[in-house]
């Protein structure tokens, strides 16, 4: 029996458990490259004005750090620029939560160990995940080419972008690889992932920031640290403009060295074991967490801050742009013409304030779904069954988190708002301006709370299927609220979504009656699920 | 003697399947009973309706006196419950697990919970991630009785434990039951009720096939003799209550009925005893009795093959 005995047919168990999930992760990287090549199509009516928005995204320091490196003026290379830095963390996280998923978690749950004992080499699990994540990351490349040159962009170049693509994947599975290793819990080896991925992103931003613009005007020569990061190799890649096929040997050496690492790492621990050593904690509980909401919020506390931060950064960072708008104007007249459309009448500054606002509020509804969710998490895993075995009340558990998360969104909201405001103001805003940014956040508060019931009427009345339903129906209000007025949906189809209407602060006046509405809907629908809740079985694994 | 558990007639559905089919338990104040059956019998569906988790959909259920669905919140103020698969908080420690459990229920007794702690040697500064399946379960045992409460409910509390930790548990229940507290002690591992309990009562298919003191059991059911006599034995064969009975020139091998072991010991002694062994019957015997059907086919099974 060798180390790799066996690797096949972990491969193909690994696949068969995620038969569901990649093909997921794959028609949702697809639909996007979709979504973003028609709307830059769209936008651009001809060449002068591709020159502008190339020359604008070379020159300007936010659209450096959001977009990355201008590479001229074809639609492709634009296409390439707006979206591959969001392209890049959705394939880098299929590729990393699936070497993690079949390495990490099946040790944390005791599955390695069963199967460790059979006739299974000792490489071959780590093997099989890495195999699946790479063939994961290939196909997504494949698919991704296939797709762009279905949009009736260019072959070669099409190609490219593939490969930058694929590469990317490839690089965050030896990431993965090595992070799995190194902690001892699913949830740490993903953070580490995060954390690889947070940092790739933050030194191309200082290296296309720190960049200057090439003698033509609309290419970004990138500084040194842009090369220090697997996203900034994938963006140097520039399809569309020079092809640089050359740089997807980076991505493979870089994998290839990490898969090395990881395997010296997993000969030398124990199953289980992990390099950063569990630190002892407390004996006895501080007084705090002896209450059904001391409980709750301890385990909502952490991703609330980190949703709450990212969100912030994403508000500061789009709040910042508002200044360079009328720039902006002269580079992509269509667009600034799209959104002057939708509220004729108002400032450029204000529309724009409302429309990014819509977008980042379905994010936060993001936080509010997954930390709703959590209640599901802690029946599933059996460890709601001791706590209402005590005098907890049951009512008073849902309560706890339902508040948290419901608090938790308004909190993510204003921080997501004020930090957009602050930003404006310090990029040289008016005040009025700065305060359209709390505004256009805080009117988002009532649709996300209502899509937050919903999510816990849910679950109170069919605790199986919630996650299921829940991210479909956060899916469905984003298509039909944000989405809904570029796809031109019927009336009708808008109206399922708590985001059409809501207000659009301030480029429209402040009603009064939308927001009673769904403050009214939340609170009839939480109440619902209160006595709901109440009435049913525990949903128990048996 | 007041009821702690008094359950008649209880009917729960899941879905199509039937996983309690008109169970009867009833259990007194202040006595360890046992609650014995194979997986799958029901002992787990049984217990969360007594914990007002589980809705029955017919039958009759009072725990403590109470309705366990309705006054769920108030009877778990006088009641502790182990579950027989414990999910701990993976971030939370063993101590912070221990106090949050027991101080919900209504209040921690410190200077037990650090003697419990100790007697199950378990360190309460580990993270519960960190924990093996037998020291997740001392965790919930060690926070069950750190709580000053009426009754205990048990399911499958020692999966997992070592023989050494098996024997404090054991200690720690007798202790509970001598100051009146009353214990449901749902198991599969029969030495342990057979040196715990003073009443069992055996579940199959989600019913109770039976129901009473060992003594008492052990009554209804058979004991093997062996005897050796000065003289060869007459008489035994075709005996009412005598079974499988062996018999040479210097004695015989049987079993009887428990109710007639007085007369057929009387009748032996007739042949001149030279040694009797009575071996009553063990709970494995009774425990088989109820289940041997399911056990008969594999054997069948087995001998065909050979």
């Amino acid at each position: 029996m060798s180390a790799w005995t066996a690797t096949g047919r972990l491969v193909r168990l690994a696949l068969r458990r995620d038969r569901v999930v990649l093909p997921i992760w794959l028609a949702s990287i697809c639909g996007l490259i979709g979504v973003v090549v028609a709307a830059e199509t769209s936008l651009y009516q001809d060449a002068d004005q591709r020159a502008a928005g190339a020359a604008f995204g070379a020159a300007n320091t936010i659209t450096r750090i959001a977009d990355g490196p201008a590479s001229g003026t074809s639609i492709g290379a634009l296409s390439f620029v707006e979206s591959y830095l969001v392209l890049a963390v959705f394939v880098a996280l299929m590729s990393g939560q699936a070497v993690v998923r079949h390495t990490r978690l099946e040790e944390e749950t005791g599955r390695a160990e069963i199967i460790g004992s059979s006739v299974v080499g000792r490489n071959a699990r780590l093997s099989a995940a890495v195999i699946v994540a790479v063939s994961a990351s290939l196909l997504v490349g494949l698919a991704s080419a296939a797709f762009l040159m279905g949009n009736g962009l260019p072959a070669g170049g099409s190609w490219v972008a593939g490969a930058a693509l694929a590469g990317t994947g490839i690089a965050f599975a030896g990431v993965a690889a090595v992070a799995a290793q190194v902690a001892t819990s699913q949830r740490g080896a993903n953070g580490i992932v995060g954390l690889a991925l947070g940092l790739s992103f933050v030194l191309r931003a200082v290296g296309d920031a720190g960049g200057h613009v090439a003698p033509n005007g609309v290419e970004l020569v990138s500084a040194w640290p842009s090369w220090l990061s697997p996203m900034g190799w994938g963006q140097q890649m520039r399809p569309y403009y020079q092809d640089n096929w050359g740089i997807a040997a980076l991505f493979v050496v870089f994998a290839a060295l990490l898969v090395v690492v990881a395997f010296r790492l997993s000969g030398r621990r124990d199953l289980g074991a992990g390099l950063i050593a569990d630190r002892a904690g407390r004996a006895t509980a501080d007084r705090g967490l002896l209450r059904p909401w001391g409980l709750a919020w301890r385990l909502q506390r952490v991703p609330l801050l980190w949703w709450a931060l990212g969100l912030a950064v994403i508000g500061a960072a789009m709040g910042s742009v508002g200044t360079s708008l009328d720039d902006f104007e002269e580079a992509s007249p269509q667009f600034t013409a799209m959104l002057r459309e939708q509220f004729p009448g108002a400032e450029l500054v204000d529309v724009y304030a409302a429309f990014i606002m819509g977008f980042l509020g379905i994010a936060a509804a993001g936080y509010t779904v997954s930390a709703l969710l959590r209640m599901r998490a802690e029946e599933h895993s059996g460890r709601l069954e001791p706590l209402l075995a005590t005098a907890t009340d049951r009512r008073g558990w849902l309560a706890s988190h339902a508040a948290i998360a419901m608090g938790g969104t308004v909190a993510v909201l204003v921080a997501m708002g004020a930090s957009g405001g602050v930003a404006y103001l310090a990029a040289g805003g008016t005040w009025s301006g700065a305060m359209g940014y709390v505004g256009a956040a805080t009117a988002q508060i009532p649709a996300v709370l209502a899509l937050g019931a919903f999510v816990v009427a849910v679950f109170a009345i069919a605790p199986r299927r919630s996650v299921a339903v829940a991210w479909a129906a956060l899916a469905a209000s984003f298509v039909a609220g944000q989405l809904g007025d570029m796809l031109k949906l019927p009336q009708a189809a808008l109206n399922v979504s708590p985001f059409t209407h809501v207000p659009a602060i301030p480029a429209e006046p402040f009603g009064f009656l939308p927001i009673a509405c769904l403050l009214a809907a939340t609170a009839i629908l939480a109440a619902f699920a209160a006595v709901a809740f109440r009435k049913r079985d525990l949903s128990i694994p048996a | 003697m007041n009821e702690a558990i008094g359950v008649e007639g209880l009917v729960k559905n899941y879905g199509s399947t039937l996983a309690l089919d008109g169970l009867d338990l009833h259990v007194s104040e202040g006595e360890i009973h046992g609650f014995l059956g194979p997986n799958g019998a029901g002992k787990s569906t049984t217990i969360r309706v007594l914990l007002g988790l589980l809705r029955h959909d017919a039958g009759e259920a009072r725990v403590l006196g109470g309705d366990p669905w309705a006054d769920s919140v108030a009877l778990h103020r006088r009641l502790a419950y182990v579950p027989g698969d414990v999910n701990l908080w993976p971030t939370l420690t063993g101590g912070e697990a221990i106090d949050l459990l027991a101080s919900l229920r209504g209040g921690i007794d410190p200077v037990l919970r650090d003697d419990l702690v100790e007697r199950f040697q378990l360190d309460p500064r580990k993270r519960c991630s960190t924990y093996s399946k037998g020291n997740r379960q001392k965790v919930a045992i060690v926070a069950a009785f750190a709580s000053d409460v009426e009754l205990y409910l048990l399911d499958e509390p020692t999966s997992g434990l070592d023989p050494l930790m098996e024997a404090v548990f054991q200690d720690v229940v007798r202790e509970r039951a001598a100051e009146g507290r009353t214990i449901l002690l749902s198991s599969h591992i029969l030495a342990e009720a057979e040196a715990l309990c003073d009443r069992i009562s055996i579940i199959r298919n989600g019913r109770v096939v039976e129901s009473g003191s060992l003594e008492a059991m052990r009554h209804l059911t058979r004991t093997s003799i062996h005897v050796h006599t000065e003289r060869p034995i007459t008489g035994l064969a075709g005996r009412a209550g005598i079974h499988d009975l062996e018999v040479d020139d210097e004695g015989a091998e049987f079993e009887v009925d428990g109710h007639l072991i007085g007369d057929v010991v009387a009748d032996l002694s007739r042949f001149g005893i030279l040694m009797i062994t009575c071996t009553p019957p063990t709970l494995e015997d009774l425990f088989l009795r109820h289940y041997g059907d399911e056990l008969e086919p594999v054997a069948a099974g087995t001998g065909n093959a050979s």
